[in-house]
């Protein structure tokens, strides 16, 4: 009985594997902003103003994905209307100037793909996640990219338990004092080549939570991240995209 | 319960809602260098707010059972240290230590097993790691664009929270909103319980090694997470709902794609549960492992969906006058088992109620496409309360504004606040082998409760 159940699972299951990951866009999300040229209204900041990270600059105007909460909030106040978010998910960097996105910017984002990586990583990599006062969306999305729809480990890319196992330490959150040794712990026991991962607005700038008093972030500046991942929080495609792209996978 | 401190007077705020539904609140002032003697020990639904109490208001509580720092507000990790476990002395005890990083992609905290042999005496559960000063930095901000800071909270009740807040401001400031807006915060609300539950009984099955179901399950969650993302352009509703209204697009071809994706996971959902049901190897893990009884729940105050698979029939879903709730009801799944199967039923049973709210609501509205409202001014000195039924439990927001509409206050409680004490006692007499099951089946917050 109990495998004839199994078996009705299985068919109603059918196949749910994202095909190409390279090309899948997620429709109707907020992904990638493009900023247009237009000219904007004289001495208007609404956008800057409305910004709950400070994210945008002004003439150019440019936003910081790093900041970026991706909450709409540039797009419903511009009196010009200069500011859409498309539904690209791909946006991570490897350079954390390269996060920041001016107006009539046509191209992505760009992680520049490094041989050194390729080498080492490119046909097995090992990521250990660390959360240090990430909300769980961060989290939940990274959990998602070993379902059977993203299925990372068609890559070689795996989640493990110990940090002595893994090449690279994935980090959520924007770096809660609670959380400061044990950060530093784990990247410690982490054996060489490795390296670290900034997924999530908090964990590349403090995002929402930047110079809070229950935040420390002195680990991001004796250990800088290789890849950036933007989001509140990243869609997988954006952290997948990334990672391929740093491993110079095609 | 919650407390402000001013000078060396402390002001104690307690609210409570009534089976009857109505809210009521007691204020108190206390002397914070004299205190007051601890009420724990009658009421141990207290633990958590008189630790909590002390914890920010420095406020002296005499004789509390355990009065150590909650969440090391303001401390660096290493002065956790300086608070030991609660240990347990006999030659054949020994202690397990777990956290605060796990094995796994989930959030950071500190488990501490007293153990006989394979048994656990006790468990404490030390968290605070998550801790990022939510509270004071919602003070910080303009009163009525907190929504992003709202929603990373507790990023899995998102909706949840920002509704809370929402209806707290709106309160405020004097601002009525129709029933549809009502009906469309709690079609993102039903979805977002969708999702977590799906979650965590995808969760559940990789832990008994039921793959379909951790596979099936999971890739469920994907169907209801991606409507969430048509709906607003988030998986996990962000930028949804904000103070004057909501802002989801639900034009009538796209209120028919997301009533086709609730009839798939109806459909889906029925083989799935019928294996999780019916296989003996589900229910030898799960039935009798992980109890907590009756008596156990209604003392420490449990809410949610733990207290409702203990038998104690708290839903904030069933007691509005008013709403979306009210249009259509949703009654309260209870069962009276208490353990780790009984929790994975109440998530079963909730998922189908839940669609199958969405589904006749979906019929009843076709259009919530519209422009917010605007919010005006807080009105100053005034308190706000707003309970919301999250996916773990009832959320609590209270707002005060001082003399100029400004917030003075901003207390948030997570259900998992309430919760996480609920597991701990769980785990009495069980083998600690079961212990991933257990916190499974319980799947609460830890940044929810350290805020």
């Amino acid at each position: 009985m109990s495998s004839f159940k199994s078996l009705r699972v299985r068919v109603s299951q059918g196949t749910q594997y994202i095909t190409d990951l390279r090309k899948a866009v997620p429709t109707s999300f907020r992904g990638r902003p493009s900023i247009s040229r237009d000219a904007c209204e004289t001495d208007c900041r609404a956008c800057q103003e409305a910004c709950p990270t400070g994210a945008i600059r002004l003439a150019p105007v440019a936003i910081d994905l790093g900041r970026c909460v991706f909450c709409n909030a540039c797009t419903q106040v511009c009196p010009a209307k200069k500011f859409e978010f498309t539904p690209d998910p791909r946006m991570g960097t490897s350079e954390r100037e390269s996060l920041v996105v001016e107006e009539g910017a046509a191209e992505a984002t760009q992680v520049r793909a490094h041989a050194t990586f390729a080498r080492l990583f490119g046909r097995s990599l090992k990521m250990r996640q660390v959360s240090a006062g990430g909300c769980n969306a961060c989290e939940l999305e990274l959990g998602a990219l070993t379902n059977v729809n993203f299925d990372v480990q068609r890559f070689g890319i795996e989640w493990v338990a110990s940090p002595r196992h893994a090449d690279a330490l994935v980090l959520t959150g924007p770096l809660t004092r609670t959380m400061k040794d044990a950060v530093r712990l784990a990247w410690d026991a982490m054996p060489e080549p490795r390296f670290l991962v900034a997924v999530g607005a908090c964990a590349i700038s403090g995002g929402l939570y930047a110079g809070a008093a229950a935040v420390e972030r002195g680990f991001l500046e004796t250990v800088g991240p290789a890849l950036y991942v933007p989001g509140c929080p990243p869609h997988p495609l954006t952290f997948i995209n990334a990672m391929l792209d740093l491993l110079g996978a095609k | 319960m919650y407390g402000r401190r001013q000078d060396d007077t402390v002001t104690i705020s307690a609210v409570s809602l009534d089976t009857a539904g109505t809210l009521n609140l007691s204020r108190t002032k206390v002397v914070a260098s004299s205190g007051y003697h601890e009420l724990t020990s009658q009421l141990p639904a207290l633990h958590c707010f008189e630790r909590e109490l002390a914890e920010q208001t420095g406020l002296h509580i005499t004789d509390h059972p355990w009065l150590k720092p909650l969440r090391y507000e303001g401390r660096d990790q290493s002065a956790m240290t300086s608070h030991p476990f609660y240990k347990i002395d006999g030659k054949e005890i020994h202690e397990v230590a777990v956290g605060p990083i796990h094995a796994g992609v989930i959030e950071p905290g500190s488990f501490r097993f007293s153990c006989f042999g394979e048994q656990v005496h006790h468990l404490e559960i030390q968290l605070g790691y998550q801790h990022r000063g939510v509270e004071r930095r919602l003070l910080e901000r303009e009163p009525r664009s907190l929504g992003p800071l709202v929603e990373t909270i507790a990023g899995d009740t998102s909706i949840g929270h920002t509704w809370a807040y929402c209806a707290a401001i709106e309160n405020l400031a004097d601002c009525e909103l129709g029933l549809d807006v009502d009906v469309g915060r709690a079609l993102a609300l039903e979805l977002e319980r969708v999702a977590m539950h799906l979650a965590g009984l995808a969760g559940l099955c990789a832990d008994i090694g039921l793959l379909q179901g951790a596979t099936t399950y999971g890739r469920l969650r994907t169907t209801a997470i991606n409507t969430t993302l048509r709906l607003c352009g988030s998986r996990f509703g962000r930028g949804a709902l904000r103070p004057g209204g909501v802002q989801m697009r639900l034009s009538p071809e796209l209120a028919r794609e997301v009533a086709a994706n609730v009839a798939l996971l109806q459909r889906d959902l029925e083989p799935i549960d019928e294996l999780f049901l019916s296989a003996r190897t589900v229910q030898h893990r799960l039935r009798g492992v992980g109890t907590l009884t009756m008596t156990q729940a209604a003392e420490l105050g449990i809410v949610g969906l733990a207290a409702r698979a203990s038998g104690v029939p708290i839903d904030i879903r069933g007691v509005t006058r008013t709403g979306a709730y009210r249009l259509l009801r949703i009654h309260p799944v209870v069962r009276v088992d208490g353990d780790c199967w009984s929790r994975a039923r109440v998530r079963i049973d909730e998922l189908g109620a839940s669609l199958a709210w969405v589904g006749a609501v979906l019929e009843r509205y076709a259009d919530w496409q519209q422009p917010l409202c605007a919010v005006g001014v807080l009105a100053p000195n005034q308190l706000a309360i707003a309970v919301v039924e999250g996916v773990r439990g009832e959320v609590v927001h209270c707002l005060e504004t001082g003399a100029h509409g400004e917030l003075s206050h901003y207390k948030v409680q997570d259900p998992s606040f309430r919760n996480w004490m609920g597991l701990a006692l769980a785990m009495r007499g069980n083998e600690i082998s079961d212990f991933p099951i257990c916190n499974k089946s319980f799947d609460l917050s830890y940044v929810g409760h350290d805020l």
